[in-house]
C-alpha cells in the first residue's frame, strides 16, 4: 500500500488524476474547484504528467472539448463548481447521452444569487436528472478513492457513462488531510486501459451525435435510462474490488449505528461527519438514533435504502439545496417518493440547512433531533420542511 | 437491411445512438415532408435539365427518353425545380393525402 501524506484535498484529487494516467484536462478555473486544475496544469508543466492541458474559455468549451477527446479515446477528466457547471449544462445532458466515459470532480457551491463562493448543493441538484453517474464523497481519502474508482467504473465496457464525483466545496477542498496514496502497483492493478466502446476514427468512421426524429427518441431515452440503472452490478464490483485491494470497502447506502434505531439522519457528503458526532452525542443520552449516509445518488439505489430504513419510524432528511415552491429539498422530495409504496413508511422531517457556506454543528443536528422528537409527540406542527436556523 | 426506424426496440440502438454503418443516409425517406409534388409536361419540356441541376437533394434523375422526373422516395417537394424550369414545363400538384 502506498504512503500516508498530509495534503490538501484538492492537490490529492489532482494526484489521484495523475495517478490513473489521463490523457485529456479541460477545464476552466472557478473557486472552490480552482487547485484541483491548478495543481493538474502544474504537473502537466513540469513533465509530471504526460497529458493534454487544455485551457479553454470557458465551461461550455470545457464539456465540449471532453466530449470530443473522451469520442476519440481519451482519458478525460474536468473539474468545475456552481456558475461553471451551470454554464457547462447544455453539453453535460449530452455527453450522458453519447455514453461518454468523462470523470468530472464537482466541487459543490452554491448557485448565485446572491453572489457566493461557498459550499452547499445547489449545483449538483440542478442537474440531478443530467444522467451521469453520481456519487458523494465525505472526506479526502474518500475524493483520493473515487478518482479511480470514477474512472473505472465509468470506462468499463458494460457502463460507458460519465461521472460526477461531489465533494464540498472548502469544507474539503481547502482542508488538508492525511490522505493514503495508492502505490503504481495497486492503481495498474485496479484500473486497466481506456478502451471505448465507440470512438471517433478514420480507420472505422461513426456518425455521434446525430438527429434522432420522434419515431426514435423515446427508444433512445428508455435505453440510456437502462444503462444508468445497469451500471449498478459494476459500481458494486469496483467497490468490493477495491475493498479488497486497498482495505476500504464502500457501499451505494452506508449506515452508523442505524440498524434498530428509531429515528436516523440521513446526509450526503461532508455533513455526514459531523451528524456520526451529534449521533454519538445523542446515543450516550440514550436517544435510539442512528445515521444513514447515501453515497450513491445515481443510480439511486432503491434496494439497499429500502434495506437500510426497514423498521425505523422516522428519518432526519437533511437538503442543501431548496426546491423554490416545491415539496421541499430535492433529496427529501426524492426519498418521500421511494418510500410512498412501503408499508410502514417512516414519517420524513426534512430540514433545509448549511446553505452557502454556513456552518452546521453538532450542536444544531441535535437541536434538529429534538425538534423532531417533538413534532412526533404532537407537540409542534408536522411541517413539510424546515429552513433551519433562519432568523425569522 | 435493418430495421426500419418505426420497427426498432430500445435493445437494438447501437451504445450511444452511434452511427456505425457509412453512407446510410441513403435509407431516410425525406420523401414524407413532401405536400406537393412536381409534375412535367413533356409537350413544353425542352430536356435541358435545369431542374436535374437546381435540386438540392439530387431527387431528379434523367430518363431513358431523356426527360427529367423526381424520386418521389426523396423529394420534399421544395419547388425550386419549378421555379427554375425555363419553360414553366413543370406544375407544382397538391398531395392528395
Amino acid at each position: 500500500m502506498g504512503e500516508r501524506v498530509g495534503i490538501e484535498v484538492s492537490l490529492a484529487a489532482a494526484e489521484a488524476v495523475k495517478m490513473a494516467n489521463v490523457d485529456v484536462i479541460a477545464a476552466y478555473p472557478i473557486t472552490p474547484q480552482t487547485h484541483i486544475v491548478e495543481h493538474l496544469s502544474e504537473l502537466v508543466a513540469d513533465g509530471e504528467l504526460d497529458a493534454e492541458f487544455i485551457p479553454v474559455e470557458s465551461e461550455h468549451s470545457a464539456m465540449s472539448v471532453c466530449c470530443g477527446s473522451s469520442a476519440v479515446g481519451a482519458r478525460t477528466f474536468t473539474c468545475t463548481s456552481s456558475q461553471g457547471l451551470a454554464l457547462m449544462n447544455e453539453i453535460v445532458f449530452i455527453a450522458a447521452s453519447l455514453r461518454l466515459p468523462i470523470v468530472m470532480i464537482l466541487a459543490n457551491r452554491s448557485m448565485s444569487g446572491p453572489l457566493s463562493i461557498w459550499n452547499d448543493h445547489t449545483d449538483v441538484m440542478s442537474i440531478r436528472d443530467c444522467g451521469w453517474i453520481q456519487v458523494f464523497t465525505e472526506n479526502g481519502q474518500e475524493v483520493f478513492d473515487h478518482v479511480m474508482f470514477a474512472f473505472r467504473v465509468a470506462e468499463s465496457a458494460s457502463v460507458s457513462l460519465p461521472i460526477i464525483i461531489n465533494l464540498d466545496g472548502f469544507v474539503l477542498t481547502h482542508v488538508i488531510e492525511p490522505i493514503e496514496f495508492w502505490d503504481d502497483e495497486t492503481v495498474k492493478k485496479y484500473l486497466p486501459d481506456f478502451k471505448p466502446v465507440n470512438q471517433l476514427h478514420p480507420d472505422n468512421p461513426v456518425t455521434m451525435g446525430a438527429f434522432g426524429l420522434p419515431s426514435i427518441f423515446t427508444e433512445a431515452k428508455k435505453a440510456q435510462n437502462e444503462a444508468l440503472i445497469q451500471a449498478k452490478p459494476e459500481i458494486l464490483k469496483a467497490w468490493k474490488e477495491m475493498g479488497d485491494l486497498v482495505g476500504r470497502h464502500y457501499q451505494p447506502v452506508e449506515t452508523y449505528h442505524a440498524e434498530g434505531s428509531e429515528t436516523v439522519f440521513l446526509t450526503m457528503g461532508s455533513f455526514g461527519e459531523t451528524v456520526s458526532v451529534a449521533v454519538d452525542e445523542l446515543r450516550n443520552q440514550g436517544k435510539s438514533v442512528g445515521q444513514i449516509k447515501l453515497r450513491l445518488w445515481r443510480p439511486f439505489p432503491f434496494d439497499e435504502f429500502r434495506e437500510a430504513v426497514r423498521g425505523i419510524k422516522r428519518i432526519i432528511v437533511l437538503d442543501r439545496a431548496v426546491s423554490f415552491g416545491g415539496p421541499g429539498g430535492p433529496v427529501a422530495s426524492e426519498i418521500r417518493s421511494v418510500l410512498y409504496q412501503e408499508e410502514n413508511m417512516p414519517t420524513i422531517t426534512n430540514f433545509l440547512c448549511g446553505f452557502a457556506g454556513r456552518d452546521v454543528t453538532a450542536q444544531d443536528y441535535i437541536a434538529m433531533y429534538e425538534q423532531a422528537e417533538q413534532m412526533a409527540q404532537g407537540r409542534v406542527r408536522q411541517e413539510d420542511y424546515i429552513i433551519y436556523g433562519v432568523r425569522e | 437491411m435493418v430495421k426500419s426506424e418505426e420497427e426498432l426496440t430500445w435493445k437494438d440502438l447501437e451504445v450511444g445512438c452511434v452511427v456505425s454503418e457509412a453512407g446510410n443516409a441513403s435509407q431516410y425517406k425525406t420523401g414524407d415532408w413532401r405536400s406537393m409534388r412536381p409534375v412535367w409536361d413533356s409537350t413544353k419540356c425542352i430536356r435541358c435539365g435545369v431542374c436535374y441541376i437546381f435540386c438540392p437533394d439530387m431527387a431528379i434523375h434523367k430518363t431513358d427518353e431523356g426527360y427529367f422526373e423526381a424520386d418521389l422516395y426523396y423529394c420534399k417537394g421544395c419547388g425550386i425545380c419549378a421555379q427554375e424550369c425555363i419553360t414553366r414545363c413543370i406544375t407544382m400538384v397538391e398531395e392528395e393525402e
